[in-house]
């Protein structure tokens, strides 16, 4: 019997049910948490990471495994936290991934935080992720041994000391395998809808989020092409992501991409596909998982987005916050606002939020 | 390890184990004599017998008469027959419609009284309480007439421990012919009841309160108080809550009731000893402090406190991980606390009333216990403040 006690973020899903159980198996003294998080005033039953729904099915499971369970009210933190960076980031024209916000600053701050002063050593939870401990005592991340399933780009957002007092128990299991062991422990093996929603959105597209919420964000303005041509009218530049070919109502024989935006003169600007290619990127905010980065210039894979393939590229540090990544091949879609996460084969190195992409045609003028 | 045996309970108001002489007293009516007390046959003359019984003992204890007791499912059941029979049955007969209750009552109460306005036509009046939640009797006497179809007064509070000065109240009512009922549910383990029938027309018990049974209420209802039956059926219980009678449970609950105001009563000595620590250690060894509800008109078992910068849902969390099972007065399951209706009325702010503890001792508490715990409190509440501190500034 371990005496260590650890607290298990819990969903009411399979995932951090399996979690649980482990952890129980184990011989970890475990008490269960799930964070009540900010809903739209009458839209609370909606909110897909706490609906009384998963609370309740949280609570089964906590009850059947014998640990205790406790809800923790985040409403405000995360409202003033999370949902006031979304609405900024559409501000300020970037597409915003307010989930690895809320890992950081929700997750691993305030709930490491409360359960800490509730006695837990460690927070553990249902990701797909696996740590290690180095020799020389550092905590590294790595991908999870489901490829299909991996959460390390979520995670890459933790700081080392956040990762000391944390516990992957999933990690080292596939899908298939946790599923099966949510049968063998005689757990509910049912799942939440795999979403790409955010939990605040209640199942709603996020543009009547916005005009709800930040009306001040639709500003109607022109679309134009990089040459300045004027092509069109937008509703509101938050309306649109990059990379994006439908709905923008022009007309025109050639298919158009939003290949970027001009915040300060409110226009949209529209390209063809190769417009949309990439030969780099500037990233800031960037978090190291080991606290500094491997070297000033190195090799890796990168991943743009949460669902991204990982291309191959050099990232070199220009700052300890601030990196420029040259990917060996263009890449389309780099979106300002999302995370850009450097990995060397499984193991997660750092990663920051996009600040730039770098056309094919800057590149161009750059070296010419 | 994380089971509740090694735990201290200190929410005896929540509810209370049930006595063991109270599982023996139900036992036998569990599949033994388990007959309908309304049936012909002898099954159902020794449930009849079994029920009547327990009617009389309560009876006795109140001093009424047996057939002033209508047995109930719960505290809150006796609370809705007594608002809404009443209320209803005094506006068909003489169109009173007005109804006077504390605005620190039960939700049982309040959310009756409420549905009573929003839907059936009453009009809902606040009585006015003093800065300890108790109702002021000179207000009830000058808004008081024939129009008033019930004044519903808590006795006893849940949330605040304050005891009101019901006799005083019941007889005002009494003056009118209005009539008078209590919210006995907490009141009954603690002060005697016997009499109550002199000054109010209806009182509502519950079991679990006083080391009875879950699930079985009861309400005095004076003979000739007007009361229109809100459960019909098969007429049982004078045809004022028809149903099947609970017998094992109704039996647990005279037997529960009978402990309660004999040696029940002459243990309160003891409770008001722990009860007494627990307030002067909390507000000797913390700061930023409140006891809520009075000083000494208060229930013998019950203390109850707000704090500032403590966030009441967290504290509860941490005494629970730390072996204490306390309550508060926005205890939440769901991590959405909204700061208690009761603690509002008294003028205390939205975000101090978030921080409310309640703690209440019974008669399996210890001395070793109420020591540990007044140990334990200071520090967690620290330990909260400064996790606020920290959150606020990182």
């Amino acid at each position: 019997m371990k005496s260590e006690k650890v607290a298990i973020a819990m969903s009411g899903g399979v995932d951090s049910s399996v979690a649980a159980a482990l952890l129980v198996e184990q011989g970890y003294q475990v008490f269960g948490v799930m964070l009540r998080l900010w809903s739209e005033p009458g839209r609370e039953g909606s909110n897909r990471c706490c609906t009384p729904d998963s609370m309740a099915q949280a609570r089964r499971v906590a009850a059947q495994l014998k640990i205790p369970f406790y809800a923790i009210n985040a409403q405000d933190i995360f409202r003033q936290v999370v949902v006031e960076y979304f609405l900024d980031g559409y501000r300020s024209g970037i597409t915003p991934n307010p989930c690895l916000l809320c890992n950081r600053f929700i997750r691993w701050d305030f709930l490491l935080r409360h359960v800490q002063t509730m006695g837990a050593e460690k927070m553990a939870t249902g990701h797909y992720a696996r740590l290690r401990v180095a020799t020389n005592g550092n905590v590294k991340l790595l991908k999870g041994h489901d490829e299909n399933k991996d959460q390390s780009y979520v995670l890459s957002v933790l700081s080392q000391e956040q990762l000391q007092h944390t516990l992957l128990p999933i990690g080292e299991y596939t899908k298939p395998q946790v599923r099966q062991l949510a049968r063998d422990f005689g757990l509910p093996v049912a799942e939440r809808q795999d979403s790409q929603d955010l939990c605040f959105l209640a199942g709603q597209d996020y543009r009547e989020f916005l005009k709800r919420n930040a009306p001040d964000v639709i500003k109607p303005g022109k679309i134009i092409t990089r040459s300045g041509q004027v092509v069109g009218e937008h509703e509101g530049l938050g309306f649109y992501t990059i990379g994006q070919r439908r709905g923008l109502g022009i007309q025109s024989t050639d298919p158009y991409y939003v290949v970027d935006k001009n915040v300060e003169e409110n226009l949209l600007i529209v390209g063809e596909e190769s417009d949309l290619r990439f030969v780099g990127l500037i990233a800031e905010d960037v978090n190291w998982i080991e606290n500094t980065p491997p070297a000033l210039c190195f090799d890796a894979e990168i991943k743009i987005r949460y669902k991204a393939r990982l291309v191959p590229g050099i990232v070199e540090v220009k700052d300890r916050q601030i990196v420029q990544v040259q990917f060996d091949q263009p890449v389309r879609d780099v979106t300002p606002g999302q995370r850009a996460v450097f990995y060397q084969g499984e193991e997660v190195i750092g990663g920051g939020m996009i600040r730039k992409a770098i056309p094919i045609s800057t590149q161009e003028e750059a070296s010419s | 390890m994380n089971n509740s045996l090694d735990k201290i309970y200190l929410d005896y108001a929540a509810t209370t184990p049930v006595d063991e002489r109270v599982i023996e007293a139900m036992l036998p009516y569990f599949n033994r004599q388990f007959g309908n007390p309304s049936s012909v046959h002898i099954f159902g003359q020794e449930a009849e017998a079994a029920l009547e019984g327990g009617r009389e003992t309560i009876a006795r204890i109140l001093d009424v008469s047996a057939g002033e007791i209508v047995f109930t499912g719960c505290g809150t059941e006796s609370d809705n027959l007594a608002l809404r029979g009443i209320a209803l049955e005094r506006k068909l007969r003489y169109g009173a419609d007005r109804i006077l209750i504390s605005p620190v009552e039960h939700h049982a109460v309040s959310r009756t009284a409420r549905q009573l306005a929003d839907h059936f036509g009453f009009r809902v009046e606040f009585l006015k309480v003093d800065s300890f939640g108790i109702v002021d009797p000179d207000y009830l006497r000058r808004i008081i007439d024939r129009d008033v179809a019930i004044v519903s007064v808590i006795y006893g509070n849940n949330e605040i421990g304050s005891i009101n000065p019901v006799e005083e109240l019941g007889k005002i009512c009494r003056n009118y012919d209005v009539p008078f009922h209590v919210d006995a549910v907490q009141a009954a383990a603690h002060l005697p009841m016997r009499g109550i029938g002199n000054w109010c027309d209806a009182a509502s018990f519950g079991a679990h309160k006083f080391y009875g049974p879950k699930g079985v209420g009861a309400l005095f209802i004076r003979k000739g108080t007007p009361i229109l039956p809100i459960q019909t059926g098969g007429g049982q219980e004078n045809g004022i809550r028809s149903g099947t009678q609970n017998v094992p449970y109704i039996v647990g609950m005279a037997k529960a009731f009978e402990l309660a105001q004999t040696e029940g009563l002459k243990n309160q000595a003891s409770l008001i000893q722990h009860r007494d620590r627990i307030i002067s250690s909390a507000l000797e060894n913390i700061k930023g402090i409140y006891l809520t509800g009075h000083p000494i008109k208060r229930l013998a078992n019950h203390a109850s406190f707000v704090f500032e910068g403590v966030d009441g849902n967290q504290l509860l969390i941490l005494l629970d991980a730390a072996g204490f099972a306390c309550s508060s007065g926005s205890a939440c399951k769901t991590g959405d606390p909204k700061p208690s209706e009761v603690l509002l009325a008294l003028g205390i702010s939205p975000q101090v009333a978030l921080g409310s503890l309640r703690v209440t001792v019974g008669k399996y508490t210890t001395l070793n216990e109420v020591e540990k715990f007044v140990t334990a409190l200071p520090l967690l509440v620290n330990k909260i403040r400064k996790l606020l501190m920290e959150l606020k500034g990182g």
